[in-house]
């Protein structure tokens, strides 16, 4: 990835509180367009806050989000999605009692009307979901949900993807699948932030990265010299 | 004492239309519950306003005894959406007042917000059009009142009444419902509504306006209530500021047993609720010495309490598939 293409999402100094608790102590970090970068942290670190704070679910009290130059604070979630950031959400979050189909339309929300390319492209990288089409998502297994909280995200054929864990749950053959398919939404144009528990995979297909430890950055950096990093693989890769 | 088949057949009938007429309102209640998880206390009253509207609406366009049949159609109509348009906009204005504010607050404040705004709107009904029942203006030519259809029509022989009045309430209610499942089923707003109800994170995500959705379900439950006040007014030829109470709370229970958030559920307790109502208003004094209609509310109540004992989700509670 070039370095030099103009920075898409810049995250500056960052606080976003939930009632009392102080779970983001200024966070800064920028998405370049065409990147992938991932989040990676240990249990409570905040990655999902910083997700939901970009995407406008959370407004920060103090700092600023600014996609392509424009201030997003106060901007209110539906606005944001218009805007091209789709995310697929922690816990996955399907419309329990829409079907498959349905929820891919939804996915297309924001854009008017589901494009038919972009559902048979959808329906290419998970042939599962287009078996089950009609099934209703709450009755799918949580991996076939996973698929379809990011096949819904695509369908919104976004410019800024936010995936926060999307191997949650996945059988390591479809983790592999699945970071595969990031890589291919990315090489397609499509610029990701990606936050992982397994962070070698994310690493591995990672441009960049940052390290969140109690909502605060610690780590910044190339993400092949993060897996190098010797604190990096005794606290996330698990090695002694 | 033989059972009776001509008298329960006319209850039935009255059962049926009763019930019809709940469904509208009971349906109010399971869209806002399905969207915003509150029982909206408010909504007996804002079927009452909707009433009242009504009676103004008809007294100042004013149809008489010869009026043609063609004006009279005419103005029922523009008085039913007159009246629909007013308790949609009612409520949704009470959301967008009260309960916006609130939607991030304990569950009880809502609650509470709901019970305060049915005083506040019982009270204006009193500074309106007083505290006394009022005989809304004519619009139903008086030939028509005791018209049985199917003599008249069917030419059947029979002391079962079916009424032009039953008939009108099924006539505005069926294409109402159907409407309804339509709409929520089927458009924009519809599924934006249904995909609040479900997650409303998710949906906000998906670009949808949670907000104006939220708004939509007041605005449609509202509506819906208003022409139940306006069919309410003529088929009991009265309204009264403590109207909304009754049938809010009929209503409120044929949602609960037809299982909240549910509209089937809602039409189908609805249906029991209405029969349930004209059998005890008229058909148990039959067999029961000393029965009357004043025991109604407690058979209702008697039905809330069971579902809440039996069955606390309700008669389709458990399939939540459809749940709005
Ligand atoms: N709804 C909430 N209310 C109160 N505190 C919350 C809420 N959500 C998260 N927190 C707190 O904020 C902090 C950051 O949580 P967050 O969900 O962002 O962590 P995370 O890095 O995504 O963790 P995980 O890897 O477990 O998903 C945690 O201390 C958490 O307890
Ligand atoms: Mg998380």
């Amino acid at each position: 990835m070039a370095d030099t293409a103009p920075t898409m999402l810049d995250v500056q100094d960052i606080h976003t509180y939930y009632g009392h608790i102080h779970a983001l102590k200024g966070i800064t970090l920028q998405v370049r367009k065409g990147e992938i970068v991932t989040l990676i942290g240990s249990n409570g670190a905040g990655k999902s806050t910083t997700l939901k704070t970009i995407s406008g679910l959370l407004q920060p009290r103090q700092g600023e989000v600014s996609l392509d130059g424009r201030r997003l604070n106060g901007v209110p979630a539906h606005k944001i999605a218009s805007l091209g950031v789709a995310q697929s959400p922690e816990g996955r979050r399907v419309f329990p009692r829409m079907s498959v189909l349905e929820n891919l339309e939804m996915g297309a929300f924001s854009r008017g009307k589901a494009d038919p390319d972009d559902l048979a492209r959808v329906f290419d990288l998970f042939p599962r979901l287009k078996e089950r089409a009609s099934q209703k998502a709450g009755t799918m297994s949580g991996g076939e949900q996973q698929m379809l909280a990011i096949g819904r995200a695509l369908m919104a054929r976004p410019t800024l993807l936010l995936l926060d864990e999307p191997s949650m749950g996945l059988a390591p053959i479809l983790v592999e699948q699945i970071f595969g398919i990031v890589r291919d939404i990315n090489a397609q144009g499509t610029t990701v932030l990606l936050v992982e528990q397994n962070a070698l995979m994310a690493l591995a297909i990672a441009h960049r990265g940052y390290v969140l430890q109690t909502g605060q950055i610690v780590l910044a950096d190339e993400a092949n010299a993060l897996a190098k990093n010797e604190m990096v693989r005794k606290a996330y890769l698990g090695e002694e | 004492m033989d059972f009776n088949a001509a008298l329960f057949t006319q209850y039935l009938i009255i059962g049926i239309a009763s019930g019809a007429l709940i469904a509208l309102i009971a349906l109010g209640y399971t869209l806002v519950y399905g969207i915003v998880e509150l029982i909206n206390f408010a909504h007996g009253e804002v079927f009452m306003m909707g009433a009242l509207f009504a009676t103004t609406v008809v007294a100042t366009v004013g149809v008489t005894n010869d009026s043609s049949g063609v004006a009279i159609v005419f103005m029922a109509i523009a008085a039913l959406l007159a009246s629909m348009l007013f308790s949609g906009l009612l409520n949704a204005g009470i959301d967008r007042v009260a309960y916006r504010r609130l939607r991030n607050a304990p569950k009880l404040a809502p609650l509470i917000a709901a019970i305060g705004i049915s005083f506040i709107l019982q009270n204006i009904a009193i500074y309106w059009k007083g505290s006394n029942p009022i005989t809304p203006p004519s619009l139903i030519p008086t030939e028509y009142v005791r018209y049985n259809v199917l003599t008249e029509w069917f030419g059947l022989e029979t002391r079962i009444r079916l009424r032009v009045l039953d008939l009108a309430v099924l006539g505005v209610t069926i294409p109402l419902l159907i409407g309804l499942t339509w709409f929520v089923y089927k458009t924009r707003t519809g599924k934006a509504m249904r995909a609040t109800a479900q997650d409303r994170d998710a949906a906000a995500l998906m670009g949808i306006d949670v907000n104006r959705t939220i708004a939509y379900a007041f605005l449609i439950g509202g509506a819906l209530a208003g022409a139940a006040g306006m069919i309410a007014v003529y088929y009991n030829n009265s309204a009264r500021f403590q109207m909304g109470f009754r049938y809010g709370l009929f209503a409120f229970t044929a949602a609960v047993l037809g299982g909240i958030g549910n509209l089937a559920g809602s039409v189908i307790g609805a249906l029991c609720i209405g029969i349930v109502w004209s059998m005890s208003d008229g058909f148990m004094s039959q067999y029961i010495e000393g029965w009357g209609a004043g025991w109604t509310p407690a058979v209702i109540f008697a039905v809330l309490v069971l579902v809440m004992i039996f069955r606390p989700t309700g008669l389709l509670g458990e399939q939540t598939v459809d749940k709005v």
